[in-house]
């Protein structure tokens, strides 16, 4: 068993996942293919949709692969991060509005 | 604007550069650290080996390697202090080869900058007169580098020549990082100078296509996705009009070659390379039609070749002086792991991709 909980290498086994069950795993990999094809959104434009999701879900294989991927389609370096900006404004945003709960809850036990 | 753009760097001949020599190429690119099968054995699996000619269509000159651009990818490390041009006797002796040779049906001329070489203009005319279809591989920046290049718009559009120029990508940045400062404006206001004589409009017999290759160690998208995308682009931005795009893979050859070996790419690269390995692609491979003359007016099976002087397999038709079609027609091309960058994904040739 490898010592680390994640390995550049094991990306390009992604694909191993149907050993372990083939008829999911084949699925789920079909459906992804018709996901990213060109449709009323371009390839490109859900390329840096995945580059963002990939830094939301923080998963540093997703942004291994949609950071080339994402500039191998053009995008510059300042759009790939105000991709991530987006994420991250999300990801803030989504911790602060709850910050309404916290005061309505304050405020109803409070004097 | 002075004849040469701001230049990044100088070729790697002039920094002595061990690259310069295409014994050490050949050295790096037939190591194997990471035990890949060498591109002759995938050709073999395939049913292609040896590789064979399947018509000669497309006679490709390099004029020379001088150049007024020094791009960080360039595999003829083609600059300003490459003084090595073709002389005019070797063009008198290729219009002699191209008389008694009618079945090439076009002649492709590069460099370099084909446009520096003082004799450009004179082979130019004298092709026409043979009635041959003409590309110039233009980078565009020569048309504004000096007064004397401003009427090449005009001499190409008289000779009816089809013009195919580099312009990396549609924005400054990634064209300025790998050609150089200034030159996206400079191939901006060129395309703008065709596009007045008539070039580039979707209805003209004057043909203007631009070529699109990564600035970076990864391959190129999908051509037409992005040609749709450069047409948008350029046409928005600056009412440029073009005709087709080609999206070409940068072979590790040369100054790519160094690039990818100092920034530790080399092995991802061709591993890159190798994955997309396409068989439909290695059918269609550019070098079964085509034929490269050095500036010297040595023969090779395509460009890269030429840049690793590996001359055409066939002891006999080295050289323009003694070109001999049938025997060309017969031999073997000559592949090696550089192969594997015109075989990747949708494939790449001097015209785009081929699968």
């Amino acid at each position: 068993m490898d010592i680390n909980y994640y390995n550049a290498d094991d990306l390009k086994k992604f694909g191993n996942i149907v050993e372990f069950q083939k008829e999911m795993g084949e699925k789920f990999f079909g459906y992804y293919g018709e996901v990213f094809k060109e449709g009323a959104l371009t390839a490109r434009e859900k390329s840096l949709i995945a580059l963002a999701v990939a830094h939301a879900v923080q998963c540093p294989y997703c942004i291994d692969a949609y950071s080339s991927d994402a500039y191998e389609k053009g995008y510059s370096e300042s759009q790939m991060m105000e991709a991530v900006h987006v994420a991250a404004a999300i990801r803030g945003g989504a911790s602060l509005v709850h910050g309404v709960q916290m005061m309505n809850k304050v405020k109803k036990i409070s004097l | 604007m002075s004849e040469f753009v701001k230049i990044k760097l100088k070729s790697l001949k002039a920094t002595a550069n061990s690259l310069s020599k295409a014994e050490h190429q050949l050295a790096v690119l037939e190591q194997n650290p990471t035990q890949f099968t060498p591109f002759h054995s995938q050709l073999n699996t395939i049913g292609l080996r040896p590789l064979r000619p399947t018509a000669l269509e497309v006679f490709q000159v390099n004029l020379g390697k001088m150049c007024n651009q020094v791009c960080t990818h360039c595999h003829v490390d083609a600059g300003p202090d490459r003084k090595e041009i073709m002389t005019k006797e070797t063009m008198e002796t290729i219009i002699e080869v191209l008389k008694a040779n009618p079945t090439f049906k076009i002649v492709d001329m590069t460099g370099g900058a084909p446009e520096m070489n003082p004799h450009f203009r004179w082979f130019v005319e004298e092709v026409s007169k043979l009635g041959i279809q003409m590309y110039v591989r233009c980078n565009l920046t020569i048309i504004t580098a000096n007064k004397k290049y401003n009427d090449l718009p005009e001499f190409f559009k008289k000779h009816k020549i089809e013009v195919i120029s580099s312009l990396p990508f549609y924005s400054k940045n990634r064209t300025d990082k790998q050609r150089g400062d200034g030159v996206f404006e400079s191939s901006i206001k060129a395309l703008q100078m065709l596009n007045e004589v008539g070039y580039g409009k979707e209805d003209s017999e004057l043909k203007l296509n631009l070529v699109y290759n990564p600035a970076g160690a990864f391959l190129p998208p999908d051509q037409s996705a992005l040609e749709k995308e450069y047409k948008t682009a350029l046409a928005n931005d600056f009412g440029i009009s073009f005709n087709n795009l080609f999206a070409i893979t940068n072979l590790p050859v040369s100054r790519y070659l160094d690039y990818l070996i100092t920034s530790e790419n080399y092995e991802d690269y061709m591993t890159k390379l190798i994955d997309a390995f396409n068989p439909t692609a290695a059918e269609n491979v550019m070098c079964r039609n085509t034929i490269s003359i050095g500036w010297d007016g040595y023969i090779y099976d395509c460009d890269f070749n030429q840049m690793l002087e590996l001359k055409v397999s066939n002891p006999t038709t080295q050289h323009i002086s003694t070109f001999n079609a049938s025997a060309l027609q017969d031999r073997s091309i000559i592949v090696n792991n550089h192969c594997y960058g015109c075989t990747a994904g949708s494939g790449s040739s001097c015209g785009g991709a081929v699968a």
